[in-house]
């Protein structure tokens, strides 16, 4: 095995571990720390693709912003641990159940399929992580869904502060 | 050999910069005493040259109280986070170019990664989770007022900070922290080239460390203590150190970035040999991260502390517009002349 096959092992038991961790806690801080782990790991899966860009994105708008939002807002609100209402959950529950069936049989069939790109990364993905190559792509060949995104955004911005400020006139 | 170089590098610069930030403490009470009129700490050895030293025993001797309701766990995890971010952020940082030594060149940095100027952000917004983590798993309300503030602080001003540092990434066109430092030979320094950049970046810089006139999550008239007020013994050093850490690091990101790095112009007319040119590099680099120290010091000690409101409308309603102005100007500027 060489050190990348050791480190994704190593690092991808880390993300499921935090991943589940993160669901089954009962305490929201320790929630959001677990998905803050949840996000590194993934940030090193990225690095060893060599998408050093899409890391280091990762960790500065996910793990650096996001989450400091989800913690502030649950300190504000001091939300202590989770009670118990099952009874509440049985409809939701069931549904969860199913959905989650499904998922894991696509899963199975995903795996069971002969894999698309046996061998390693190609040679070109090597360099395609880079900043350069990004932004390249970004501003000529998705120009237009880069700009239609920014678009929606700057809907989604103005209808936020339109909901605020309605709620304090 | 591979590994070794690495493992050099590391360990002097670690052990170069805790040194210095143990001293910075120091350098600190005495500029402020010289401020106040006052004599400072000069008892332990030659004129309190020992000061550091004796801090240490004192705090490692103390007892540590953790509150009874506290988070245990995340109340002794949150002082680890704080310091190591402000460590880890020294790591892509040039404090000089290339020396040989026994026959082979060594680049003084100790990692040269594609997305530099990146990284460095992406760790300075990581450093509010010591602190806002201290804040919440103290379970007293003055912590968790101070955690709330710099939650809030840090995301106002890194917006504004990430923005005027794109300025210098459009000159430098790279991310890159030693080309960003190679193309500004000569007199180029980017402090010439874009000064309302460097001055955004400056007080973001200044809100990011949680220094005066930002300290804010700290102030002591309203919170006593802030987000360390549960806190004792060693892990209050921790915070400590983490807080001077941090100045010396973010001192040397913007003399990296504004202040030429360890460039010193004209240096190649004075025909002194390679090895030699290289170390008085990085010496000028330590000179420049150092005045910085100082001047951080000199306004901590002059300037009085603002009002929450007063610091987010700074952040929201002058930073922010004058660091996208400052981007707007620059784009035109490359573009047309």
């Amino acid at each position: 095995m060489t050190v990348d096959a050791i480190l994704f092992f190593i690092v991808a038991a880390g993300a499921v571990a935090s991943a589940v961790l993160m669901i089954t806690g009962q305490n929201p801080v320790k929630s959001v720390l677990f998905l803050i782990v949840n996000f590194f790991c993934l940030a090193v899966l990225y690095l060893i693709l060599h998408a050093q860009f899409i890391a280091i994105i990762q960790i500065l708008v996910y793990a650096g912003a996001i989450m400091v939002l989800f913690l502030f807002v649950i300190m504000l609100l001091n939300l202590g641990t989770e009670e118990k209402h099952v009874d509440a959950l049985n409809m939701k529950r069931s549904v969860a159940v199913i959905l989650s069936c499904i998922v894991l049989f696509l899963i199975l069939i995903a795996i069971g399929l002969p894999a698309a790109g046996t061998g390693g990364l190609p040679a070109s993905a090597l360099v395609n992580g880079t900043v350069e190559t990004i932004g390249r792509d970004l501003f000529r060949q998705y120009l237009l869904p880069f700009e239609i995104t920014s678009l929606l955004l700057l809907g989604a911005m103005v209808g936020v502060i339109v909901l605020a400020k309605k709620h304090f006139e | 050999m591979e590994l070794l170089i690495p493992v050099i590098k590391i360990s002097v610069v670690l052990g170069v910069l805790l040194g210095v930030v143990a001293y910075t403490v120091l350098v600190e009470r005495r500029v402020a005493a010289a401020i106040q009129n006052r004599v400072g700490p000069n008892r332990v050895g030659w004129n309190g040259l020992l000061q550091p030293l004796a801090d240490v025993i004192k705090l490692v001797m103390k007892e540590d109280i953790v509150p009874k309701q506290a988070n245990r766990f995340i109340h002794d995890l949150a002082p680890m986070i704080s310091m190591a971010i402000a460590l880890i952020t020294f790591a892509v940082i040039p404090f000089g170019d290339s020396i040989t030594l026994f026959g082979q060149a060594i680049k003084l940095q100790i990692a040269s990664v594609n997305i530099g100027i990146l990284y460095i952000l992406a760790m300075t917004s990581l450093g509010v989770y010591g602190i806002t983590l201290s804040g919440w798993s103290s379970n007293s309300k003055y912590s968790l007022l101070g955690g709330l503030r710099s939650s809030a602080q840090m995301l106002s001003y890194e917006l504004a900070m990430g923005l005027s540092v794109i300025g210098v990434v459009m000159i430098a066109g790279s991310l890159e922290l030693d080309k960003i430092v190679q193309t500004q030979h000569g007199w180029m320094w980017n402090i010439l080239l874009q000064p309302v950049g460097f001055v955004t970046f400056v007080v973001a810089s200044f809100a990011e460390t949680n220094r005066h006139p930002f300290d804010l999550p700290e102030a002591e008239p309203e919170l006593v203590g802030g987000y360390h007020t549960e806190y004792s013994g060693l892990k209050f050093g921790l915070f400590f150190l983490a807080e001077y850490t941090n100045m010396v690091t973010s001192s040397a990101v913007i003399t990296t970035l504004f202040l030429g790095g360890w460039q010193i112009p004209y240096i190649g007319l004075a025909g002194l040999p390679a090895f030699w040119v290289s170390i008085l590099q990085v010496l000028a680099f330590c000179v420049k991260v150092y005045l910085l120290v100082l001047f951080f010091i000199i306004i901590r000690w002059t300037i009085p502390r603002f009002r929450y409101d007063q610091l987010m409308n700074l952040g929201w309603k002058v930073m922010l517009p004058l660091s996208v102005l400052n981007l707007l100007v620059t784009g035109l500027v490359i573009l047309y002349l």
